[in-house]
């Protein structure tokens, strides 16, 4: 269909005179316009994590100065102050807490249901799809109130568990969702094989398809963890005492009414993003394959 | 236990007593069922039971005052009433509501443009044989990797009235922008930073897209002679379009339910000029006095706007032969 158009539009004689050009083919001048826009793309990209940066190894008290300064006396005492004097060691404890444990219940809850889906045309197909679907689309807006006066009631309020408890309901559909995309793509052929050979469902979900799925669950959970890692509005609703605070409330203690502890805010920032994009740049690209291809695989 | 011979039951049962339906359907698809039950039972606990317990605080006049709550280890029960429709009535007769309804959908929209636009750009110019390909496409995604609320920080860091933006700014003969104080700009300053950390994705996404399209079907247009121009619009965007179908759809619903940079980008006295709904209702029940029962008609309205959007949404790319 697409060739027919182009001949089409060939056909009229306009195309031909232009000049062509192969898709392989760039001229020097066309190359370095693109070298030109990445660089430029590239500098609105990594200067904000740069420049915090370049702040947290300045005074804390001179971290903004009225006249632009890219030095001043660099040291890391930022860090040192923020990993000895304030609780952010505490905090990150916390959040690697609550981060793991949703990532490990969300997986473990929600990997034989993406199997399920993937696999079995079973009554209710349709609907467990389309739920995973909407809950991703649930606003915490909604959730949130309910939850706070149903966790009141508990006592589950303050407490890392609790905050775990809330995080699963974005992690176990998000996880179940993306877990089926990856089992989408595992041949049905080694499912039939392992029935032949005589094992049950489940022995072909945890023989078979669970350890070839194991890239797609690395990424799977590495992606729920960054999420519950970087989580604000539960955690800020939640969480009141100091000791139990999350790095995304705990940071937040650093920006006064009036005053920003800029210096401690970007060392504690730097501290925060280095795991976050070491674990994100391996795993990125099998992740979009995962977030997409539940949608088109319906 | 195997359930291979999930159908042979029934064919042992006498004709004249043939198991019903649902008995015939617990045959075939028991195991189907226990795989799902974890999920389902989980989800109807904390999700489904919240979500009614949600739907149902909407038509009362709940708030800090007269839930259900734990004093001294004493339990003190609810005592919030049934109102009806009143919130709804309340809310929806309330310019607040229109004129942040109009900002969220102003931020929507112009967010995911800008996403998609420049993703998409960036996209076509990493789909061609580069120089230092892999090197930019692993530094243009460490926006997307950079936790939201620590890039909201570094974004307020470059943006104070001295930061770094206005310091190049006056430097090259530019006005100083209030950026964090006007908040107008601070709205413009959160759209930049939603813009800033929302491309990545769409980058990478499309990126696969294009990488999808078997390279024949470029091969076969430049052999009947399609200009460059010719060739993307012939044969990248039609093979572009069910990726773009989803990550439009996931990414107008993130940018949606963005919370983290509005509420963090904003002082609590500038935030009621700025919110967006997520933001408002959840300024309604955990800033100031805890209105319980109006953030929950809030959740309510962002949830049914959500999924009417998405329905429409899927209507729509249904119309134009999607098999979606």
């Amino acid at each position: 269909m697409a060739s027919e158009a182009v001949v089409q539009e060939v056909a009229t004689g306009e195309a031909s005179t232009k000049k062509f050009r192969r898709r392989d083919q760039r001229s020097p001048l066309a190359s370095f316009a693109l070298h030109f826009g990445l660089f430029i793309a590239l500098i609105w990209s990594l200067v904000p994590p740069i420049w915090a940066l370049l702040t947290s190894l300045k005074p804390n008290d001179q971290a903004i100065t009225t006249e632009l300064k890219v030095f001043v006396e660099p040291s890391l005492n930022n860090y040192t102050y923020v990993l000895t004097e304030t609780d952010l060691p505490r905090w990150f404890l916390n959040s690697v807490i609550v981060a793991a444990g949703t990532m490990v219940i969300g997986l473990f809850l929600s990997a034989t249901a993406g199997y399920a889906v993937s696999r079995f045309r079973f009554p209710g197909h349709k609907s467990l799809m389309w739920s995973f679907l909407i809950t991703q689309m649930f606003p915490m807006a909604i959730l949130i109130v309910p939850i706070y006066n149903i966790f009141a009631r508990l006592g589950l309020l303050n407490n890392l568990w609790g905050l775990v408890i809330a995080y699963c309901t974005t992690a176990v559909p998000f996880c179940a969702w993306m877990l089926k995309g990856y089992f989408d793509t595992i041949p049905i052929e080694i499912d039939e094989a392992g029935r032949i050979d005589g094992l049950t469902p489940f022995g072909t979900f945890y023989r078979l398809v669970l350890p070839l799925a194991r890239p797609g669950l690395a990424v799977t959970a590495f992606y729920t963890f960054l999420t519950a890692w970087g989580e604000v509005a539960y955690a800020t609703a939640f969480l009141t005492s100091d000791a139990k605070k999350t790095l995304a409330v705990g940071l937040q203690t650093f920006v006064g009414q009036f005053k920003t502890e800029w210096g401690y805010l970007t060392a504690a920032g730097i501290l925060v993003t280095i795991p976050a994009v070491i674990v994100f740049l391996l795993v990125q690209r099998n992740l979009v394959a995962g977030l997409t291809a539940g949608g088109t695989k319906g | 236990m195997s359930a291979i011979t999930a159908d042979s039951p029934s064919a042992q049962v006498p004709e004249s007593k043939k198991p019903g339906l649902l008995k015939r359907s617990w045959d075939k698809y028991w195991y189907a069922w226990a795989f799902i039950a974890p999920v389902v039972i989980v989800m109807v606990v904390i999700i489904l039971w919240p979500l009614i317990q949600g739907i149902f605080l909407s038509f009362t006049d709940a708030s800090e005052k007269n839930v259900a709550k734990v004093i001294g280890g004493r339990e003190i029960p609810a005592t919030y009433d049934i109102v009806g429709l009143k919130n709804y009535v309340d809310v929806l007769t309330s310019s607040t509501f229109w004129i942040i309804f109009a900002r969220t959908v102003v931020w929507t929209v112009v967010n995911v443009f800008f996403h998609f636009t420049l993703g998409m750009i960036l996209a076509i110019v990493l789909n061609r044989a580069l120089t230092g390909r892999a090197l930019y496409r692993a530094l243009l995604i460490v926006p997307w990797a950079v936790p939201a609320f620590v890039s909201t920080y570094m974004w307020r860091l470059m943006l104070t009235d001295t930061g770094l933006v206005n310091s190049i700014f006056t430097g090259i003969g530019l006005p100083s922008v209030p950026w964090l104080s006007d908040t107008n700009w601070l709205f413009i300053s959160c759209i930049l930073v939603n813009i800033w950390l929302g491309v990545p994705f769409m980058m990478v996404a499309l990126l696969g897209g294009l990488q999808s399209i078997p390279n024949e079907l470029y091969e076969a247009a430049e052999v009947d002679g399609a200009t460059p121009w010719q060739r993307f619009k012939y044969v990248t965007v039609p093979g572009l379009r069910t990726v773009a179908a989803t990550v439009i759809l996931l990414g107008s619903i993130w940018t949606f339910n963005m919370f983290a940079i509005i509420y963090l980008m904003a002082s609590q006295g500038q935030r009621n000029d700025i919110a967006t709904l997520p933001v408002y209702a959840y300024d309604k029940a955990f800033t100031g006095i805890r209105q319980y029962a109006i953030s929950s008609t809030y959740g309510v309205l962002i949830l049914s706007i959500l999924l009417v959007f998405a329905v429409f949404y899927k209507r729509a790319l249904a119309k134009q032969g999607e098999v979606w």
